[in-house]
């Protein structure tokens, strides 16, 4: 222990060994736990790429899946499944968000928009399986048959609250001048909304579109027994779909090694195009979203 | 009254106008004023149609929870509260009991969470405390990477390289070095937490897995909440001759404790949910073991792998129930998690009026 | 082209507390006037509830009798229509950002059902050139975003928006307190020309551009009208104390 003199008030005594060490040693742990929790993410886009990279061909991505035991097939029925049910869920889905979300940000800073606020958020935490048994409930049972219409109700369920906040998130950053300026006008408050607030805040709206749909895009649950799957093309509404998600998680969990070789090659397509959103949206987001609104 | 002002400067008064060539007809108005129409309606349409679509929202919660309480009456009817005690899952004879899956639920999701918090507070801790300022974005991005990947593909990796991994390595590692615990359970009739064949395939996968997925969200909550302690505090304590890391556990971690047990609830509420990735790794076997090595089974996933097959409406209504309890247990987790962030974080965003 | 402005009796509220009481005044048409008084005296409100634009703010409302020309304001009209008589220039430029300048001039036509191409073109250089902007871009106007331009430039393209739909009244609330003074010369030479086809209200904290600017001047004090008269009697001979007080710069 370095010695002190009463004298030696004024100098700085050192940092003992004992909590320089401490120091070190956290310093160490956080690292080591930036490295362990970036070891699977590595791991899983490297597995993705060399196994997945192999399997993906013309041949897979225009055609249906062979009958089991055939060698070759491929997923393009489920992407296009993938598509379809992406496109009933946004009829849905983006307007009462967006909607949603435009009456948060000009007519619900108060308490009844507080109980909305706070009501889409739980709705955000609902896990997507029980989604899946209210979609079945709503559209499944009344239909007597699985359909890409209630996946599609599913998912138009899950995408709301995302688009919502982050409507309602895109439409407070737009300056309140810009909508008195429209006021001063003579615009009445409706026109103001859409063609002025809104339209300055388009680009982070997208965003959060774009979001919404990466994130129901790879979701397998709310389709397992709503749109349920399908070996062939389907482009009816209410009709069973494959789905990307849906077509890798009936071949994964099968005994075959040819399904699972397809298994990792629907994934690693599934993971380009969520990153390829998730990245745009980043881009999107560094560039400014909303262009001179200072 | 004072005739002039006393003291006051001799302030020019207005300038004459200066004539400027601005061809402009003073007189014709160009645009009709009649043109422009006025509708009031429009307005209060407009607001309605918006509280429309807000109250969707709200009905959509309402019609989640209607539809779950309807479609499992039956099941509420037949075997009353004790359904989620009774361990005997039986379709062949109609007797169904939820219990295997509440404690599967339980076990993988407290499981995941020892595995998750400490890496996340510590992945938390670096990018914001420690990092140097240009890796802060890269390794945000990435953890949030780790958000973005779907379930099914975490399944997907989780059977073919996360499974043989624990079977091959982890699992006899375990056996081999923590099998004592067998002898000390034994005592009190339990199989021990290392006990049993290692077939990769069990609880300890899925609570690997769940814990990669959760580890995103917790470690972003931590961040907010350390980002939201106010610089005012780290200079406080390092004012004090503090080093690094008692600066980050007195003037950040401990400001920012609430928080981060909301951001850990958080993470457990989506534990709890969680049902591609479990169910492809943990066994699918409705029974109960105290070792992690043994297969199981949660709520989540028999409502996956049962519900497209259940023939006969007890089945059917049984599952729902099971899924009514996971919907009114996640939804109690997740208020309380965002109860606690929101204290530290004052949730509602502002408007700027610039 | 201008037409007077009667307020009798103007009160006006912020949820429970009083921001205006009785103002009564006489406005000429063809005139600018300008409202003077320290900060939170109420010019603001007292502008903004010429054309109604008080009510925007939640929980705010007004009372009393303000007539335009021969429309009562607050009483059977909506706010609405109202505001396309009367045009506003804020204290901050506020060009709305996603728009190109030439959108944004149009903007106050087009958004109320106004669509002739040709005709919306002559008006919108019409407008530029009241304001004195036109030579500046007239090239750039359809291309440059109304955000990029400079500060001065930004508020004189304010100022021909709010031209374009032919007010009958423009109301200048503090129009060059964040401008810098070449910026500040330039719209007070405008109001001149301005003042040949409008009436002009323009508030504004600098007693000097005042004297520069208007015929007439209104001294506001805690919410309440002290004085109103000619600009020349205000700042050489003013009737009340506070009056006096206030421009030899006693408070303020």
């Amino acid at each position: 222990m370095p010695e002190t003199t009463p004298s030696a008030g004024l100098v700085a005594t050192p940092v003992s060994l004992w909590r320089r060490a401490k120091n070190w040693v956290m310093t160490s742990a956080a690292v080591a736990c930036v490295l362990l929790v970036l070891l699977p993410l590595g791991a899983i886009f490297a597995y993705l790429v060399i196994k997945g990279i192999g399997s993906i061909n013309w041949a897979f991505l225009t055609q249906t899946p062979k009958p089991v035991g055939e060698p070759g097939g491929g997923m393009a029925n489920a992407i296009a499944g993938t598509v379809l049910i992406l496109a009933i869920a946004s009829v849905g889905g983006v307007p009462v968000g967006i909607g949603a979300g435009i009456f948060l940000a000009e007519y619900g800073r108060n308490r009844f928009g507080d109980v909305i606020r706070f009501t889409a958020d739980v709705l955000n935490g609902v896990p997507s399986i029980i989604v899946g048994i209210v979609a079945y409930a709503l559209v499944v049972i009344v239909q007597h048959h699985f359909s890409a219409l209630a996946g599609g109700v599913a998912l138009a369920i899950m995408m709301i609250p995302t688009i919502t906040r982050a409507t309602e998130e895109m439409l407070l950053l737009v300056p309140n001048a810009v909508r008195e300026a429209a006021y001063g006008l003579g615009v009445s408050r409706w026109r103001t909304t859409l063609s002025i607030t809104l339209r300055t805040a388009t680009s982070g709206v997208i965003t959060g579109v774009m979001l919404a749909f990466a994130r129901v895009a790879g979701e397998t649950a709310p389709l397992l027994f709503t749109a349920f799957g399908n070996q062939y093309w389907n482009w009816k509404l209410n009709q069973p779909t494959a789905a990307l998600s849906l077509q890798i998680f009936t071949y994964a969990i099968s005994p075959f090694d040819e399904w699972h070789r397809q298994a990792w090659a629907g994934a690693l397509i599934l993971i380009i195009l969520i990153v390829l959103s998730v990245s745009a949206v980043r881009v999107a987001a560094s560039r400014g979203m909303l262009k001179g609104a200072n | 009254m004072a005739n002039q002002a006393l003291g006051a400067p001799r302030l020019p008064g207005p300038q004459p106008v200066e004539k400027k060539n601005v061809a402009v007809s003073a007189s014709s108005r160009s645009v009709p004023l009649i043109g422009m129409r006025s509708r009031p309606w429009a307005d209060r349409l407009f607001y309605f149609a918006m509280l429309a679509c807000g109250l969707c929202v709200l009905a959509l919660v309402g019609l989640i929870l209607y539809q779950l309480i309807v479609n499992s009456r039956l099941s509420w009817h037949a075997f009353g509260v004790k359904f989620f005690f009774r361990s005997e899952w039986d379709p062949v004879n109609d007797q169904y009991g939820a219990w295997p899956f509440v404690y599967g639920t339980i076990v993988s999701s407290f499981l995941a969470l020892v595995l998750a918090v400490p890496l996340a507070i510590g992945v938390a801790m670096f990018i914001t405390e420690m990092a140097p300022r240009w890796l802060r974005g890269p390794l945000a991005f990435t953890t949030e990477l780790l958000a973005a990947i779907p379930s099914v593909i975490y399944g997907l990796w989780a059977i073919f390289v996360l499974v043989p991994l624990l079977r091959l390595y982890a699992e006899p590692w375990l056996a081999k070095y923590f099998g004592w615990t067998s002898a000390v359970t034994h005592r009190f009739g339990f199989q021990g937490p290392f006990e049993g064949p290692p077939f990769g395939i069990g609880m300890l996968a899925a609570g690997v897995i769940l814990a990669i997925m959760v580890i995103p969200i917790i470690s972003s909550i931590t961040r907010e909440v350390m980002t939201a302690v106010p610089q005012q505090q780290r200079e406080a304590v390092l004012a004090l001759g503090a080093t690094r890391w008692e600066m980050i556990r007195t003037g950040v971690l401990r400001n920012a404790r609430v928080g981060i047990m909301g951001g850990i609830i958080l993470g457990l509420g989506r534990a709890l949910g969680e049902t591609m990735a479990v169910t492809m790794v943990i066994g699918n076997r409705p029974d109960i073991s105290a070792s992690l090595f043994a297969p199981g089974y949660t709520m989540a996933s028999v409502i996956a792998n049962e519900f497209s097959e259940a023939s006969g409406d007890l089945y059917l209504s049984s599952l729902v129930e099971v899924g009514l309890a996971l919907f009114i247990v996640t939804i109690i987790v997740n208020i309380l998690a965002q109860f606690l962030v929101w204290t530290v974080t004052r949730g509602t965003p502002a408007r700027s009026n610039a | 082209m201008g037409v007077g402005i009667q307020v009798e009796k103007l009160n006006a509220w912020f949820g429970k507390t009083q921001a205006l009481y009785d103002i009564d005044m006489t406005i000429a048409a063809n005139h600018a006037t300008a409202i003077i008084g320290p900060s939170g005296c109420g010019k603001s409100t007292f502008v903004r509830c010429l054309n109604r634009m008080h009510e925007t703010v939640p929980e705010a409302r007004a009372a009393g009798r303000v007539r335009i020309g021969e429309l009562d304001v607050y009483n059977g009209t909506s706010a609405v229509s109202i505001r396309r008589r009367i045009g506003m220039v804020f204290q901050k430029p506020n060009p709305f950002p996603t728009m190109s300048i030439f959108d944004n001039v149009a903007a106050g036509l087009k958004l109320n059902g106004f669509h002739d191409r040709k005709r919306l073109a002559g008006i919108v250089e019409q407008s530029l050139q009241l304001s004195a902007l036109w030579e500046e871009v007239k090239d750039s106007m359809h291309k440059k975003s109304g955000a990029s331009l400079s500060g001065g430039q930004q508020q004189r393209l304010c100022i021909a928006r709010a031209l374009a739909v032919e007010p009958e009244v423009l109301l200048m609330d503090e129009p060059c307190s964040a401008l810098d003074p070449i910026s500040t010369g330039k719209i007070e030479e405008l109001i001149f020309h301005l003042k040949e086809r409008f009436t002009i209200v323009i508030v504004t904290h600098n007693m000097q551009q005042a004297s520069r600017v208007a015929e007439f001047t209104g001294f506001f004090l805690l919410g309440r009208m002290i004085e109103f008269d000619k600009t020349e009697k205000i700042f050489t001979t003013p009737s009340d104390k506070r009056t006096e007080d206030y421009i030899t710069g006693r408070f303020g």
